[in-house]
């Protein structure tokens, strides 16, 4: 099995998320990028079904804002190969980053296998114009489902569950090669010592890849970013651990909740 | 007639998903602002009865074959295409559902119509449709125009309100045949829940936890809690992903809806795929420490403590007014 973990990077909405003068986008300069917590799980998914059928675990991502030490990380934890493409990802809509990623795949002849599956994240919080996931199976041709949740290998296909509503879930055949947009692994993903990725900083390599920039670079046209408006803000309760835990024990036994 | 607004059905076990009635009733201001027409597009086994239930659409479309009993993207999308094509539509709602998940992008890549994910509004300004979608969690909101005023929508639930869409006018009924389409993807079986564990949909009270209770290891505060408020525990995404408590636990859109007399999020940002699945709750209470979480935007009140100090002091607290009688 060759599996292809496809990474986009995404604003880390821990920090401020601050708008750029034009309205129309957040301001990159300012803002720390990480990884979504489905491409992390899509990761852990390849490695898992590596650990049980073998294969090689291939990363491949766009450039963006720290993504080296993500993909040291990924080194670390067991994948095979990372290629880096040379295109700041952080400046293209998610179906112009599918085309990318499609044209690198597609660019070299038998890259993809009969036992290729590509596994980008399900979703990602900034998926405006859509999933990478549906866009990419689109551009190279490819069976997709997404909100995947688990993933075995029975023969030249693949049983897939998919997550529906109320914890029900649905269960798939997919021929390979395929696209499964990975919801979350059937293992939380694995620790790995700082020190470890350290040491494959040293010894593996990021193969970089240089690929036309797409056009156009964007699919929507973005007129307004802006933050929620604060209607019907929570009311706040101020003080200690201690005063608010009182002031909510009050709140509750005048409704009759204890 | 104008611009059509095409609505994909979705539907559960016999009944009309909620989500539906939110459709037909953003396709119904739609369809007053731009001198159209509300077309529903129904897909299933012995599911021509439902088309009774779409008063709000002026025609439904019915593929009733049993080769749509069982859940087909593939088919789906073939559906879609074909009903494009020979009636095209301006504006093309789906579900922001898993149900529909990644239909809208896949669409968008056959038909090159814009596709706007996540939308939360819709409307018409000076003849244009402009899409409001939340993104990042839920902490910024984004206005997209589109310039034709064509376009495939993806539909947050709980965005519009569902009794606005629903109702049992007769419709003009009318049915399309089976495409053709690849069959690759093929649906074995379902499968439920486990189980065994209680049940989160039928508590009174819930004490949630996310990512700010940290570790597993503090988990046991929080149940600690939940007795203490005669309630039980349940979970975002993250705790349940990181196996910490099990998928019957879980509140949000993958997982359980619940409209609990209290909800208690503790360390909870509010994703939106969250909210989605407490927000009616009759009282919400947020602990985060982040003040500018989208959970506050949806609690009645809010604190943003130590979520694990807070535990500690609100089950004291709790057990000494119990006692106190």
């Amino acid at each position: 099995m060759q599996a292809f973990v496809i990474w986009k990077s995404v604003p880390d909405t821990v920090e401020e998320l601050p708008v750029r003068g034009d309205g129309g986008s957040l301001d990159r300069e300012t803002l720390r990028f990480t990884l979504g917590d489905a491409d992390e799980h899509a990761l852990e998914q390849a490695l898992l079904l590596k650990e049980r059928h073998g294969g090689k675990v291939h990363l491949v991502t766009l450039d963006a804002p720290e993504i080296d030490h993500a993909i040291y990380t990924a080194l670390a934890k067991g994948a095979d190969t990372a290629v880096k493409i040379a295109i700041d990802q952080t400046v293209l809509g998610t179906a112009a980053i599918a085309r990318v990623v499609a044209s690198f795949l597609t660019a070299t002849p038998g890259r993809m296998t009969a036992d290729t599956l590509l596994l980008p994240g399900s979703q990602a919080i900034d998926d405006l114009e859509g999933e990478l996931g549906a866009f990419l199976s689109e551009a190279v041709a490819l069976p997709y489902l997404g909100v995947v949740c688990g993933v075995t290998l029975v023969g030249g296909q693949v049983l897939a569950t998919k997550e529906f509503a109320g914890g029900v879930r649905g269960e798939f055949e997919v021929p390979l090669p395929a696209v499964l947009g990975i919801q979350s692994a059937e293992r939380p993903p694995r620790y790995v010592p700082v020190a470890k990725v350290r040491a494959v900083m040293k010894s593996a390599r990021i193969d970089s890849v240089e690929l036309p920039v797409p056009s156009p670079a964007a699919a929507l046209p973005v007129t307004r970013m802006y933050k929620p408006p604060a209607t019907g803000r929570a009311q706040m309760i101020d003080g200690s651990a201690g005063d608010i835990a009182v002031r909510l024990a009050d709140i509750l036994h005048e409704r009759n909740l204890i | 007639m104008g611009a059509a607004i095409l609505v994909l059905v979705e539907h559960h076990r016999g009944a009309i998903a909620g989500i539906t009635g939110e459709m037909l009733a953003a396709a119904r201001d739609l369809a007053r602002a731009l001198h159209g027409s509300v077309e529903a597009v129904l897909l299933g086994c012995d599911v021509a009865p439902l088309a009774s239930r779409l008063g709000p659409a002026d025609r439904v479309w019915v593929l009733d074959d049993p080769i749509a009993a069982t859940p087909s993207a593939e088919l789906t999308l073939a559906v879609l295409q074909a009903q494009l094509a020979r009636h095209p539509a301006a504006i093309i709602l789906l579900g922001g559902t898993n149900v529909s998940f990644g239909l809208g992008a896949r669409l968008s890549a056959r038909t090159h119509l814009p596709f706007v994910n996540f939308c939360q509004n819709v409307r018409v300004e000076a003849g244009t449709v402009i899409c409001t979608s939340r993104l990042f969690g839920g902490k910024i909101l984004a206005d997209v125009h589109l310039p034709t005023s064509q376009g495939i929508l993806s539909i947050t639930p709980g965005s519009f309100s569902a009794v606005a869409g629903d109702g049992e006018t007769p419709s003009v009924v009318e049915s399309i045949p089976v495409p053709s389409y690849p069959t690759a993807v093929v649906f074995k079986r379902l499968i439920e829940p486990a189980a065994g564990d209680i049940d989160i949909t039928k508590q009174a009270i819930l004490v949630s936890v996310g990512r700010g209770i940290q570790d597993a290891s503090n988990l046991p505060l929080a149940e600690e809690l939940a007795r203490a408020l005669r309630g039980a525990l349940s979970a975002s995404r993250p705790v349940v992903d990181q196996g910490w408590l099990p998928l019957t636990r879980q509140v949000g859109k993958s997982g359980m809806t619940v409209k609990p007399k209290l909800y208690l999020a503790l360390g909870i940002s509010g994703a939106p795929e969250h909210l989605e699945g407490m927000k009616d709750a009759t009282l919400i209470v947020a602990i985060n420490t982040d003040p500018k979480a989208p959970i506050f935007d949806l609690a009645h009140f809010g604190a943003t403590v130590d979520c694990l100090e807070l535990i500690e002091a609100l089950s004291a607290t709790v057990r000494e007014r119990i006692a106190a009688g």
